[in-house]
């Protein structure tokens, strides 16, 4: 089962001054895959979000992401060479050129955080309909139609109100529509973190530990939403995850960072026979310790 | 600290208390009650003390805090919070924008009926004109600072614009007011984009900064720059505004005759009080209608969280400037029409207190609220114009005493109880612009007030 790559990540370098905190990555994300990227604490996993999101930029190497039907590695040079930053007839983009909010507008890549960023002083449904700002903005004509109540915005809005509630229902937070996010429960925060990202239909969801602070329960019903995007909504996933429960549940494809290289990349059960990942995930050398983790890893697998 | 039984009467600790307090009075009266600067025959100033003053705010500070210390009053440490406002007080919050608007309406003839044309002229130009103008700007910059979160210390610049533009056009082309109104609002958003591109990577204290040299920069170039803007001194004979070509004149042609009206000056005040109600009500028209849209609900998420923001392909710069560009049109507007009504501009009536008021308002009335913003106007603007009427205190204080001379004190303490009782300003919640089911208030706790 090869697929396609959406997203291309090569020979990706990223210095900070003196330190080198990912260096010469490259690995693929598959379209409709979830794809899971480990490593231990300070391994560099973040960085690579970043820079596949627009906050930081590269200091070498190539992010494709294509969204066309087919990876065209010739159409993907010819606009290297051309010096574009995307292409959006050959659904192609360059991450590594453009900004955060280009990325997020033009390559729909969307992305969530590590420490939740809500807007918490607004209602959760205000929180879903700035999810999808770009193409209510396009039919409130730039505000003029709105500020004069055109129906143009109007049906559109309605629209937008629907695909709100659908999103809702499948966070389980009607209830809770109209009540301010940041007086959510913690996890409710995450789900809709996750919700608000959706909102803006991307090709690409990056979660940055969308379990973490999670209970088992809600960690399972996350499983399941995350499984629920790719196999409905059809949008691949690239997520950081240090709950191995999630990420040997869900994933298709692991890759393994570790001071900012990577000495893994494959399918779960793969990476968990790999004593070189246990070795590296946890500092250990010791054979009778490596044993322990691959006893904890199967447990987790069984929850 | 409550070691003292109750009952028992602390004089050790209660003394100690007062001392302490009374030294602090002390000190703090020094600058201002016990010494006086005068100046004598020659017209130099001489220092002179006046130390029983001293002695009396020392000893009336020791006495006060003895007596509340002796009996053990301490202030409650009582987080402040804005969720004190039961249901009813939301409900009845509902009625008040339109019985307000009902009154605004009202207020000149209501005022011109019962006090003639001479009586009420102070009533509608002093108090009615001038708080409409700063309910005005007040809402002009709540869309900066109170949707999109961004601290402008310059707005005064804007309102300077578009003062200098009305009065310049008018008096150098001769263009009616009519046709500046708008064009002062279009210089003005020109000037707040011109503003905003510099300032767009900056938050917090380093755009306040900014913003502040921006409103002074153009204040010194109207001073300097006298071949255009006739410097310190000002333009003055600018035209009146019309009433729809009829001017405001004696003569036949006048808006007096031609509606059989014995001809009075309050004609033109009344009018311009219903033109800057309809400007302002305008502003707050637009205000209330971009709130419910996509950018107005961007401005609101901008203010919460910018990263979070750009991670969901909102345009920060676009959305920046058009807070901008929008706030600065309102305050331009609002400049037209001061230059307008004073038929005279100089550069005295743009400095940085004009922006620090503003400011004040819009924090004091509770950034993002329409109807916070309008109380505060008429509390800060009305209450300093109160000051004058208060004529009887000269009975108890003497004649030298002059309350408007109090008036920044009285601001400033008004504004230091403010924040202690409520730090979000009269009107704290937020109310949510798209609902389905009934709108909650959303309270103030919870609401970010931006990155600056």
């Amino acid at each position: 089962m090869h697929r396609d790559p959406l997203l291309t990540v090569e020979h990706l370098t990223m210095r900070f001054g003196g330190l080198t905190a990912v260096d010469d990555l490259s690995f693929e994300v598959r379209r409709g895959d979830i794809t899971a990227l480990i490593g231990p604490n300070g391994a560099g996993k973040t960085t690579v979000f970043n820079c596949v999101t627009g906050f930081y930029r590269p200091s070498a190497g190539r992010l494709v992401l294509s969204s066309g039907e087919r990876f065209d590695a010739a159409a993907v040079d010819a606009l290297t060479k051309s010096g574009r930053r995307y292409s959006r007839q050959d659904g192609l983009f360059l991450l590594e050129r453009m900004p955060d909010q280009e990325i997020a507008r033009e390559a729909r890549v969307a992305r969530t955080f590590q420490n939740i960023r809500l807007f918490t002083g607004m209602t959760v449904l205000e929180n879903l309909m700035v999810g999808e700002h770009n193409p209510l903005m396009r039919a409130s004509g730039y505000s003029l139609f709105g500020l004069f109540g055109l129906p143009q915005y109007r049906k559109r809005e309605a629209q937008a109100l629907d695909h709100a509630r659908t999103w809702l229902e499948r966070i389980e937070l009607t209830a809770r529509a109209d009540d301010p996010a940041g007086a959510l429960p913690y996890g409710a925060q995450r789900r809709l973190e996750i919700a608000r990202a959706m909102m803006s239909e991307p090709t690409l969801l990056c979660l940055d530990e969308p379990a973490a602070g999670l209970n088992p329960r809600e960690s399972a019903e996350l499983n399941e939403l995350l499984r629920d995007i790719r196999d409905e909504r059809g949008t691949s996933i690239l997520l950081i995850e240090h709950d191995m429960s999630v990420v040997m549940q869900i994933s298709d494809h692991v890759v393994v960072l570790d001071y900012g290289e990577k000495i893994a990349d494959g399918r779960p059960d793969e990476i968990r026979n790999d004593a070189r990942v246990i070795a590296a995930y946890l500092g250990v050398e010791d054979e009778g310790e490596v044993e322990e983790v691959e006893a904890a890893l199967a447990a987790g697998q069984a929850r | 600290m409550s070691s003292a039984a109750p009952g028992r009467f602390d004089f050790m600790r209660a003394s100690k208390d007062a001392a302490l307090a009374a030294i602090i009075a002390a000190g703090l009266s020094f600058p201002i009650l016990a010494l006086r600067a005068e100046p004598d025959i020659d017209n130099r100033i001489t220092l002179q003390g006046r130390w029983s003053w001293l002695f009396i705010a020392a000893a009336i500070a020791f006495a006060g805090r003895f007596v509340l210390a002796l009996l053990n009053v301490r202030p409650r440490r009582k987080p402040a919070t804005d969720e004190a406002l039961p249901a009813s007080a939301y409900r009845a919050a509902r009625f008040i924008g339109p019985a307000g608007l009902a009154l605004l309406f009202v207020f000149p003839l209501a005022m011109f009926a019962a006090l003639g044309p001479q009586g009420s002229l102070k009533w509608i130009d002093n108090y009615g004109i001038q708080i409409l103008i700063y309910v005005m700007l007040g809402w002009g910059l709540n869309i900066v600072v109170g949707l999109a979160g961004l601290l402008d210390l310059g707005y005064v610049a804007f309102y300077a614009v578009g003062a200098y533009s009305y009065a310049l056009l008018s008096t150098t082309f001769g263009l009616s007011f009519w046709l500046c109104l708008p064009l002062a609002g279009i210089l003005a958003a020109f000037w707040g984009i011109l503003l905003g591109f510099p300032v767009l990577r900056l938050r917090g204290d380093y755009l306040a900064i900014v913003t502040m040299a921006f409103g002074e920069i153009i204040r010194i170039v109207l001073v300097n720059w006298s071949v255009v803007t006739n410097g310190d001194a000002g333009i003055s004979s600018i035209p009146r505004a019309s009433f729809f070509g009829l001017p405001f004149t004696a003569g036949p042609n006048g808006f007096a005759a031609t509606f059989g009206l014995k001809f009075s000056p309050i004609h033109r005040v009344i009018f311009l009080y219903y033109l800057i109600l309809c400007l302002a009500l305008l502003t707050n028209f637009v205000t209330v209608r971009l709130r419910r849209l996509p950018i107005g609900r961007a401005w609101e998420a901008l203010r919460e969280d910018e990263i979070a923001c750009r991670s969901l392909g909102l345009d920060t710069v676009k959305l920046k400037l058009a807070a901008f560009a929008l706030g600065a049109m309102f305050g331009g507007f609002a400049g037209a029409f001061f230059a307008v009504r004073q038929g005279f501009v100089s550069p005295s009536s743009f400095t940085f207190i004009e922006s620090a008021t503003i400011l004040a308002i819009v924090v004091l009335g509770g950034r993002g609220s329409q109807l916070g913003v309008a109380l505060a106007a008429a509390v800060i603007i009305g209450g300093s114009e109160i000051l004058r009427e208060l004529d009887f205190l000269k009975q108890i204080f003497g004649e030298d005493f002059d309350p408007t001379q109090y008036r920044m004190l009285i601001v400033g303490i008004a504004m230091v109880m403010m924040m202690n009782w409520r730090p979000r300003g009269l009107v704290a919640t937020r109310a949510p612009t798209i609902a389905l089911g009934e709108r909650r208030a959303i309270s103030g706790a919870l609401v970010k007030e931006g990155h600056g």
